[in-house]
């Protein structure tokens, strides 16, 4: 435990790791978001209510969805950032900020163009979108308090702090929006819930779910190599690997 | 332990008598921010009362806000924070004791001046005492809140508006309860169910707070 | 003194690697510190003195490496930072200070009069002088029971025979089983012997 612990603590080897990793899942990636675009937008059958507008949903609810397990991913590398003082967490947590505000963004829009057809209006205060905002928010706090500090091991701990503080808040957020949507707004204009999707329609949702995880966890760990590379610039290892990645280049232009 | 808690809210609120000013403060901007409304909205009594419950419930909400990013500030800058984090005893327990503190001259005096508010914003009579009852407990978790960020951003110099970014999110779910319990009492109903669920949060904060407090506390001191 | 050799380190530091904005202050620093030891940190500005202190003491837990053993209780920390707040008297102030540390209040009045300050204890500090400020920190070495000192420029806005009276406390502290770390531009006017320790200003290969 502990030496495995140490080894992902090190930057070169979790460097070389994530590569590894990386080459086998960004095509798998790419593979299951092609499948599941194409199989959602073109042979799924079209909502008997909604017509094609529904298509969205496909890119609206991976987003939702990833982003805030982006959250949870996040404060757990917090949590072992401050119990294991470990570098490599708070690497993986200043990664994880920027990427978790990308996809809720991406879910808000699609939320947003969703709701011009459903609803004829670009903006709705629907349960789901608000919490989705007040998520956006949670994930632009992190960073403005990351970006705040000087120093950068501070920072990551700060943040830490933080996002555990919202990982216990985040459930009773979503529940308060929950309640306060349905003491504002009538049953009747609720969304289409998805408890009653047909299979034609959940399955390749479920893909693309799934698809965005890949996509997730590629992102994250193309950002994090950066972000080692960036913070380990003047170490021996870099120096190295850059000067071994030259030779090749050289080589191969020979 | 006892005295050490007793001696930090001591000095806390001693503080507070030699400079009176920081208490008032927020009180007047209450009163400010109230009187902005009707300006805004127009002085139609009827278009008040609907709003009134939200708008107290922004407002103090904003108040608290102020008021909350000096909880630290003094302490950190004279280094008698350091001494603090040096002593003995775990540093959850004064933490909380600068909360309570915090929350004594800003929460309860909100509390104890809304009636007058909710007057001016003709809010019904018989929704007051809810109002002041949600205020009582939401500002307290307000304050609790409020804490984490500021012991996270007390050693930054350009902290100022850095602590809205973060903490405002946090504050969602007591606005909607809190302003919920007005509007139900306004309509005539039980806000029972409001108050109880701000009961809850204020108990799950005064657990969980004060330790994320602390552990805030200790990374500024670092960075300072 | 003569027990030192046998005695338990009150501070162990081994193998210590300091890192303060990226940049390596220190790296592979062992120290251990006795009973009964004066112990003066020597460098130029700059080189860490203050961050290997705060580290010392506590204060800074992240951007170090290395390991850290201290078998103090408890210890007192004397910063840059004034340690005063300034609506408060004198009185005030270290009422509270003992308050936090747990120290019995009787020997606050004394502890006033040694760092001169009797007949000012009830004017709030901010009507003093910076000089008068810095003494309400240091009247905390009077009251202190702690056996580990760590002492960052203390002598600073103190007048000579000040810091004759400072040194003098200094020496009685380590006299009495306790040890003292202090960084200083000044010699310790004391016989008592001072064990230097120069920390070299590394750079990154």
């Amino acid at each position: 435990m502990w030496t495995w612990f140490h080894k992902f603590g090190s930057p070169p080897w979790l460097y070389s790791i994530a590569g590894s990793i990386l080459r086998w899942l960004v095509p798998i990636t790419v593979i299951l978001l092609a499948v599941g675009a194409v199989w959602g937008l073109l042979y799924a059958p079209p909502d008997f209510r909604q017509g094609n507008s529904y298509r969205i949903m496909f890119v609206h609810v991976p987003a939702s969805v990833v982003a805030l397990a982006g959250y949870y991913v996040m404060a757990t590398a917090g949590a072992v950032s401050l119990i294991w003082r470990m570098k490599m967490a708070d690497i993986a947590l200043r990664s994880c900020a920027p990427i978790g505000a990308m996809l809720t963004f991406l879910g808000l829009l699609s939320g947003a163009v969703w709701g011009k057809p459903t609803w004829g209006t670009w903006w709705v205060w629907d349960a789901r979108v608000t919490s989705m905002l007040v998520l956006f928010f949670l994930y632009v706090g992190i960073i403005a308090l990351y970006e705040a500090f000087d120093n950068e091991e501070l920072a990551g701990k700060a943040c830490a702090v933080l996002s555990l503080v919202g990982t216990v808040n985040i459930p009773i957020i979503y529940k308060s929006v929950d309640w306060w949507y349905s003491l504002h707004q009538p049953a009747s204009i609720k969304f289409t819930e998805d408890s009653t999707m047909d299979g034609s329609m959940l399955r390749p949702l479920l893909l693309m779910i799934v698809a965005f995880y890949c996509l997730f966890a590629s992102s994250l760990l193309l950002y994090m190599r950066s972000e080692i590379l960036r913070r380990e610039s003047s170490t021996n290892w870099v120096r190295k690997l850059v000067l071994a990645k030259a030779g090749q280049g050289s080589a191969n232009a020979v | 332990m006892g005295r050490l808690l007793a001696a930090c809210l001591r000095r806390q609120l001693l503080l507070a008598v030699r400079r009176p000013v920081e208490v008032v403060n927020p009180l007047v901007f209450f009163l400010l921010v109230v009187m902005l409304f009707p300006l805004g909205i127009g002085p139609d009594p009827r278009q008040l009362t609907e709003f009134a419950p939200a708008v107290l419930w922004i407002v103090a909400l904003l108040a608290t806000l102020l008021a909350v990013e000096g909880m630290f500030r003094g302490d950190f800058d004279d280094g008698t924070l350091e001494q603090l984090v040096l002593a003995p005893q775990p540093l959850f327990l004064p933490a909380l004791t600068y909360v309570f503190a915090h929350w004594l001259l800003t929460g309860l005096p909100l509390t104890l001046l809304s009636p007058l508010f909710a007057l001016m914003l003709q809010l019904p009579g018989k929704a007051i005492g809810t109002l002041m009852l949600s205020l009582l407990l939401g500002t307290a978790v307000l304050s609790l809140i409020g804490g984490i960020g500021a012991a996270l951003t007390v050693g930054l110099k350009r902290g100022g508006i850095l602590i809205s970014l973060l903490i405002i999110p946090f504050y969602v779910p007591v606005l909607i309860f809190g302003s919920a319990a007005v509007q139900f009492a306004a309509a005539g109903n039980s806000a029972q169910p409001q108050l109880l669920v701000l009961g809850g949060m204020l108990s799950l904060a005064v657990a969980l707070a004060p330790f994320a407090i602390a552990a805030g506390l200790r990374i500024s001191v670092d960075a300072g | 003194m003569t027990a030192a050799a046998h005695a338990e380190p009150l501070l162990k530091v081994h193998g210590l690697e300091l890192e303060r904005g990226g940049r390596v202050l220190l790296s592979d620093f062992s120290l251990e510190i006795y009973p009964g030891e004066v112990m003066m940190l020597e460098g130029e500005n700059g080189s860490g003195k203050t961050s290997l202190l705060r580290t010392l003491a506590g204060l800074a837990r992240y951007g170090y490496s290395g390991g850290l053993q201290c078998n103090a209780d408890s210890l007192l920390y004397l910063g840059h930072k004034a340690g005063v707040k300034t609506l408060l008297t004198p009185r005030e102030n270290l009422r509270w200070y003992c308050s936090v540390q747990n120290l019995p209040l009787a020997g606050l009045d004394a502890a006033l009069q040694s760092v001169e300050l009797t007949g000012y204890e009830d004017i709030p500090c901010h009507n003093l002088s910076a000089g008068q400020q810095r003494r309400v920190n240091l009247a905390r070495l009077y009251l202190s029971e702690a056996p580990l000192w760590l002492l960052d420029e203390p002598f600073t806005a103190i007048d000579r025979a000040g810091v004759k009276r400072l040194a003098d406390v200094i020496a009685a502290r380590a006299a009495a089983g306790g040890a003292v770390v202090l960084t200083s531009h000044q010699p310790l006017p004391s016989d008592y012997p001072v064990r230097r320790v120069s920390i070299a200003r590394q750079e990154r290969s």
